[in-house]
C-alpha cells in the first residue's frame, strides 16, 4: 500500500502527545510500518507544534513534507492554516474550532485571520471542522481535546475497526482517566 | 516484541542489552532522553553531571574502572567536553565508552549548527550514525565492541530527526559483564614519550578501523536497477533519499562516519554513471571523496545549511513536487513564550523598565528577548553572560558597570557560570550577575541539578548553596530577591547597579511547571474598572488578551501569580 501521511498539529501544551502516542499504538498494532516524528525543547513553551505520523508497507523518511499530507488533524483553527500547504490535493483537514491568540495577535502586532475554515474550502481541502473543546468538556475534561480529536479522525479509516482505536485508547491512557476518554472518542466520532 | 520507539530511547535500549552500567550526562535538546531512559532500568547507575566536560571524565573513569560506561550530550555540549576528549582518544579506554552527541540541524532547540563529524576527525574518534530507532540501538551495541576491540572511546551520533522520531524496534536481552580488572599501567600518565607513543598508537588504530569501515558490514552497497545515478548518504539524509529514489536507486548507505572507507567508495563509485552525496550540514563524505580524485555533485546543489527533507533533495535534484495549496492570508506567527506565572517575566520586566544591557544565557530565559519584554540584548554559549558582561564592563568601565547585567539560570550557572563570576570577584569588575533560581532546569524538560537538592532519580541529593558559594569566590554583595514582587526587583536592581561593588542578585522562585508548585484560583479582570490602558500587556504574558478594548483573563493559563495585578493603576485586576 502506498504510505498513508498525517500531520498533528497544534499549540505547546494541547496534548498533541498522547494523540500521536495513540496513533503510533494503533497503527503498529494493525501490522504497518510507522513512523513518528515531533520536536521537542523549545517549541513546547506555547508555539506552534506539528507531529508528523507516517504508515504504511516500508516507511522510509520521518517527515511529511509541503503538498503530502493526507490528513492534517489540527488542536487550533490557526495552526490548520498555518499548515495547509503541506496537505495533498484534495487531502482533509479535521480541525477544532477553537482560536488561541498568539502573541503577536495578544499584542496587536498582527491579526488573527476571519472565516478560515472557509477560506480552506475554498482552496479545494476537505475540511471538518467542529467543537472539540465543547465536546471535551461535555466528556469531562477541557484536555480530552486529543481524544475527541481522534474519534473524529476514526470515521475516514474504514478498515480500522472501532474496537482497534478502543484498544489503543486504553493501552495509552491511564485507566483512572478511561471513561472520560472513551465518553470524548465517542463524542468526536459522533455516532 | 516489536515497539515504537523514540530514537533515543532505542539508544538507551542498545545501552542497556550492551551491559552498560554507568552513564553521566548534562541534559540538552535533541539528547536529553537517552539519559532518562537509560535510568529507568536499573541495572545503569545515571546521573546528571554539572557540564559535559565533567560527564565524559566520570565515564571514561568508569571504563578505567571496568565497567561499560557512557555519556550523552548535545552538540555543543561536545565543545564543553572537547578537552578531555581528545586526550582519552590517547589514553584509551578498558571497559567500552560511548559518547553519544546529538546534532541539530535546523537548530529547532541550540544557538548554532556545528556538525559534530568535525570533533571525530579532529579526535581520531570514531563514529557511528544511525537512521531509524532501530539502528540506534544495533549501533549503540556495535559501539561498545568498537570500543573494547580497539581501545578507543566511539561516538554514536544521532540528529534532532533520529533522535526524536519513533520507528520500529526489536529490543533483545541484556547481556552482563564482568567487571575488567584495574591494573596500574605507567603508560597511561599522559606526557613526553607516553603521549608521544600514544599518538603513533592512535594513527595506527585508525588506519585499523579504515579496515573495519571497509569490511565489517557497517556500511553497504545497496545495489538497484538503475545506475545512472549513484548516491553516498547517513543519518536522515539515507532515508530522504530512499523516499525520493525508491527501491530502484543505487545508494551506498554509510552507517560510520569516521573513518570513512576509500576502496569501497571507489568501487561504488565504479558501478554507477555519476555519484551524489546527499549529508547535512558540511561537506565531510563529499571532501572525503574529492580527496580519492572522484568528481562527485553534493554541496554544489544541495544547501550546507539547515535540515534536509525528501522535499528539499526533490526540488535540489529538479524532480517533480506535489501540488499545495496556502492561503492568501498572513498567518500571524506563534513563537514559543515564557508560560502564564512563570518567574521569570518579573525579572525581565524589571531589566526593561531599567534600560539595561543584558547579557543573556542559555535557557528557557532566552525567552526574554521577545516583544512585549524584549529584554535581553545577546547570549553566545553556557556560562558567557558571566564572563562577557565582565569583559564588556572592563571594554566601558562605570558607564556600563550601572546599565548592565547579567542573566543566567541555576543549572546554567552550575554548568559553568561558577568560572565567570569567579572572574568577576577575583579581577574586581562592578559587574551585577542576577542568578535566576527556579530550582530546575527548564528548557530541557525539568531535570535536576545541583543546585536543587535532588539526583536524577528523585532522591534526596548534595545541594549548592548559592549564597554561600557567591560570597566563597569573593562576592561581599548578595541579594535575594523574589521575581513576583515588581518593586522589590525594581529597588534591589537600581541599589546593586549603583553598587561600587560586584553583585548576585539571586531571583528566586520555582518553575510554575514543576509538580507540587501550588497554582492559585485564575485571576479576573473587571470591565467595569479598565480603561484599556494595556499596562499589564507589557510583561508578556499570554494569559492576558484585549477583547472588545479591555484586558480580559484566559483562565484556561492564568495560575494566578497576580504579577499583573502591579502593573494596574485601576484595580482592576484581582483574585
Amino acid at each position: 500500500m502506498k504510505t498513508v501521511n498525517l500531520m498533528i498539529v497544534g499549540v505547546g501544551g494541547q496534548g498533541s502527545l498522547l494523540a500521536s502516542k495513540l496513533l503510533g499504538h494503533l497503527l503498529l498494532s494493525r501490522g504497518y510500518d510507522v513512523k513518528v516524528s515531533e520536536v521537542h525543547g523549545m517549541s513546547q513553551r506555547g508555539g506552534s507544534v506539528v507531529t508528523f505520523v507516517r504508515f504504511g508497507d516500508r516507511v522510509y523518511s520521518p517527515v511529511v513534507d509541503r503538498g503530502e499530507a493526507d490528513f492534517i488533524v489540527s488542536f487550533e483553527k490557526l495552526e490548520a492554516a498555518r499548515w495547509l500547504s503541506h496537505l495533498k490535493k484534495g487531502g482533509r483537514v479535521v480541525v477544532n474550532t477553537q482560536e488561541i491568540e498568539p502573541m503577536p495577535v495578544i499584542t496587536g502586532l498582527a491579526q488573527y485571520p476571519q472565516d478560515l475554515v472557509e477560506k480552506m474550502r475554498a482552496q479545494g481541502a476537505q475540511v471538518d471542522a467542529l467543537d472539540c473543546l465543547s465536546l471535551a468538556e461535555q466528556a469531562g475534561s477541557a484536555k480530552a481535546v486529543n481524544i475527541v480529536l481522534m474519534g473524529r479522525l476514526s470515521r475516514y479509516f474504514p478498515d480500522i475497526p472501532e474496537q482497534a482505536w478502543q484498544e489503543a485508547i486504553t493501552a495509552c491512557v491511564p485507566e483512572k482517566y478511561l471513561e472520560l476518554n472513551r465518553r470524548a472518542f465517542a463524542l468526536g466520532r459522533g455516532e | 516484541m516489536k515497539e515504537l520507539m523514540l530514537g533515543n530511547k532505542a539508544v538507551a535500549r542498545g545501552l542497556y542489552e550492551a551491559g552498560c552500567c554507568i552513564i553521566s550526562s548534562y541534559p540538552g535538546t535533541p539528547s536529553t532522553e537517552i539519559t532518562e531512559e537509560a535510568a529507568k532500568y536499573s541495572e545503569i547507575y545515571c546521573e546528571w553531571a554539572p557540564n559535559e566536560k565533567v560527564a565524559l571524565e566520570v565515564a571514561h573513569g568508569a571504563s578505567l574502572g571496568g565497567k561499560r560506561s557512557a555519556c550523552a550530550m548535545k552538540h555543543v555540549g561536545l565543545n564543553v567536553a572537547a578537552d578531555p576528549l581528545f586526550t582519552i582518544s590517547y589514553q584509551g579506554v578498558s571497559a567500552g565508552l560511548v559518547i553519544c552527541v546529538a546534532d541539530d540541524p535546523g537548530m529547532h532547540s541550540s544557538q548554532n549548527e556545528q556538525d559534530s563529524r568535525h570533533y571525530a576527525i579532529a579526535a581520531k574518534v570514531p563514529m557511528l550514525e544511525p537512521s531509524d530507532s532501530a539502528e540506534a540501538r544495533e549501533y549503540a551495541m556495535r559501539a561498545y565492541e568498537i570500543s573494547e576491540a580497539y581501545h578507543t572511546p566511539v561516538f554514536l551520533k544521532m540528529c534532532t530527526r533520529i533522535a526524536h522520531s519513533q520507528s520500529v524496534v526489536e529490543p533483545g536481552p541484556r547481556i552482563e559483564r564482568p567487571v575488567i580488572p584495574y591494573q596500574k599501567d605507567p603508560t597511561r600518565v599522559m606526557m613526553t614519550k607516553n603521549s608521544m607513543d600514544a599518538h603513533i598508537r592512535v594513527e595506527q588504530r585508525t588506519r585499523d578501523l579504515v579496515t573495519y569501515a571497509e569490511e565489517s558490514g557497517i556500511n553497504r552497497m545497496e545495489m538497484g536497477k538503475d545506475t545512472s545515478l549513484g548516491i553516498i548518504t547517513s543519518s536522515t539524509s539515507y532515508q530522504y533519499a530512499r523516499e525520493v529514489y525508491g527501491e530502484d536507486a543505487c545508494i551506498l548507505k554509510l552507517g560510520m562516519a569516521f573513518p570513512l572507507p576509500e576502496k569501497m567508495i571507489r568501487d561504488f563509485a565504479a558501478q554507477v554513471d555519476r555519484v551524489l552525496v546527499v549529508e547535512e550540514l558540511d561537506p565531510i563524505i563529499e571532501d572525503h571523496c574529492r580527496k580519492l580524485g572522484l568528481p562527485v555533485s553534493g554541496k554544489d546543489v544541495l544547501p550546507q545549511v539547515g535540515e534536509f527533507s525528501q522535499g528539499l533533495l526533490a526540488r535540489a535534484m529538479g524532480r517533480k513536487l506535489p501540488d499545495s495549496v496556502q492561503l492568501s492570508d498572513v498567518i500571524p506567527p506563534r513563537p514559543p513564550v515564557m508560560c502564564a506565572g512563570c518567574p521569570h517575566r518579573g525579572i525581565f520586566y524589571t531589566l526593561a523598565k531599567n534600560k539595561c544591557m543584558v547579557y543573556g544565557d542559555i535557557g528557557c530565559y532566552t525567552l526574554g528577548t521577545m516583544p512585549p519584554l524584549s529584554a535581553m540584548d545577546l547570549n553566545v554559549c553556557m556560562g558567557a553572560s558571566c564572563s562577557g558582561l565582565h569583559g564588556f564592563n572592563k571594554a566601558r568601565g562605570s558607564e556600563s558597570e550601572q546599565h548592565s547585567v547579567a542573566v543566567i539560570g541555576d543549572s546554567t550557572f552550575a554548568h559553568s557560570g561558577i568560572t565567570g563570576i569567579t572572574d568577576i570577584a577575583y579581577n574586581q569588575s562592578n559587574s551585577t550577575v542576577i542568578i535566576l533560581d527556579n530550582s530546575i532546569t527548564g528548557m530541557t524538560g525539568h531535570q535536576q541539578n545541583p543546585t536543587t537538592g535532588l539526583n536524577l532519580r528523585g532522591e534526596p541529593a548534595g545541594r549548592i548553596d548559592l549564597e554561600a558559594l557567591c560570597r566563597a569566590v569573593g562576592f561581599e554583595r548578595v541579594r535575594v530577591v523574589d521575581p513576583y514582587d515588581l518593586k522589590e526587583c525594581d529597588r534591589v536592581l537600581k541599589e546593586e547597579l549603583s553598587a561600587p561593588a560586584p553583585s548576585i542578585i539571586i531571583s528566586r522562585r520555582p518553575c510554575v511547571m514543576l509538580k507540587g508548585v501550588p497554582h492559585h484560583a485564575p485571576l479576573q479582570a473587571d470591565p467595569q474598572k479598565c480603561v484599556g490602558c494595556k499596562s499589564c500587556m507589557r510583561i508578556g504574558c499570554p494569559a492576558i488578551r484585549l477583547k472588545n478594548g479591555k484586558a480580559s483573563i484566559d483562565e484556561t493559563l492564568c495560575i494566578g501569580c497576580g504579577v499583573c495585578t502591579s502593573m494596574c493603576a485601576f484595580d482592576a485586576l484581582h483574585a
